[in-house]
């Protein structure tokens, strides 16, 4: 209920106060109250903040930007030790790179349906958004058994984690990838099953973008991945 | 009421909207929360682009050239496609430029630090 400054002053007499609604008018920070705030509860759109953008999207590029730091210490590491690979056949003969590019191009298109989902879950359109997002982690489960059709030949060929350097960096960066793949997998099937629930608490699209902003860093890792370990030859 | 009292107080309300600017309402998300980016079929399009550097990458492998070019290549085409990814798919391009200093203060932090670490166990040297 809106809060006014009631005029005190006598009809007789011209009218020179102010009516400021309290309810909606911005406080000394600059925002404006929302319906639920001052309980706790979570607008379609979540609480306004001093900075004015979303906090969970924030932290979520403040985590990317620290993921590129373990990435990138994983990619440095094989880089070294790429060439070490007594007892073993070298990494250009092992490498099919056919097989690597089209689960490649698999993840790529991932990253398609899942911006197809963003775009559909901006639109309120849950049931499209949950095709996407499944159809997202589907593309994603082929490319990890891929991986792990990969990793079987290699390690029948004679390239096990411990049997040299470069085993043990390739197993390790692939490997730390393919569990992020995996984490993401988990992360779309839960939010389709929250989608379908209505189990969302606040808002829902910005939910998927989260999502969908891991899912994509995991992808553009594997851009890197691709080329300087697949199509560069050690 | 008069209208020179209701002139008055339209003038202060205005100097109070001004002086104090609201960061946004329920009704006006916070930036970086409203619908941005490309259409579906501006997405499909990036899409094409980035299945085609993928397909130029991989027959580069399968042509007879100079290794410096073909390293040259590869990494441009690597770049390429990581920026449009960010840009495009994480709507960095569109977002508030705050996001795109996070994400690429870390990422050329890890830069720097590897090349760093890599000058120092003389990965760069072709001997």
């Amino acid at each position: 209920m809106a809060d006014t400054v009631a005029p005190t002053t006598p009809a007789s007499e011209p009218d020179t106060t102010l009516s400021i609604d309290l309810a909606t008018a911005p406080d000394i920070h600059g925002q404006t109250p929302t319906p639920g705030a001052a309980h706790g509860e979570g607008g379609e759109h979540g609480h306004a903040t001093s900075t004015g953008l979303s906090n969970n999207k924030l932290a979520m590029w403040m985590f990317l930007g620290s993921e590129c730091l373990l990435f990138g210490g994983l990619i440095s590491t094989y880089m070294l030790y790429r060439g070490r690979h007594e007892g073993s056949p070298s990494p250009s003969q092992l490498y099919n790179i056919p097989l690597t590019s089209v689960s490649s191009f698999v993840l790529l298109m991932s990253s398609l349906t899942m911006v197809l989902a963003v775009s559909a879950a901006q639109r309120h359109d849950d049931r499209t958004t949950s095709t996407w997002l499944t159809v997202t982690a589907l593309l994603g489960a082929t490319f990890v058994g891929a991986q792990v059709f990969e990793f079987t030949e290699f390690y029948h060929e004679g390239l096990g984690f411990t049997t040299n350097l470069f085993g043990s960096s390739f197993f390790t960066l692939t490997g730390f990838h393919g569990v992020h793949v995996t984490v993401g997998i988990i992360l779309l099937m839960s939010l389709v099953g929250m989608i379908n629930r209505n189990k969302i608490p606040g808002n829902k699209a910005e939910v998927v973008e989260m999502i969908g902003l891991y899912w994509h860093f995991v992808d553009i890792v594997w851009i890197v991945i691709f080329t300087l370990v697949y199509l560069i030859p050690s | 009421m008069s209208s020179e009292t209701t002139e008055t107080e339209r003038q202060i309300s205005h100097a109070v909207d001004n002086a104090v600017e609201p960061a946004h309402s329920v009704d006006e998300p916070a930036h970086g929360d409203h619908k941005h980016g490309l259409t579906d079929l501006g997405y499909v399009k990036v899409a094409a682009v980035l299945a085609l550097m993928t397909a130029l990458e991989v027959t580069l492998t399968y042509i007879d050239i100079p290794g410096g070019v073909f390293m040259a290549l590869l990494l441009s085409l690597m770049v390429l496609k990581f920026w449009t990814v960010v840009s495009y798919f994480m709507h960095l391009k569109f977002d508030n430029p705050i996001f795109t200093k996070l994400f690429y203060s870390g990422l050329f932090l890890a830069l720097g630090v590897y090349c760093v670490a890599l000058l120092t166990f003389q990965f760069f040297n072709p001997s």
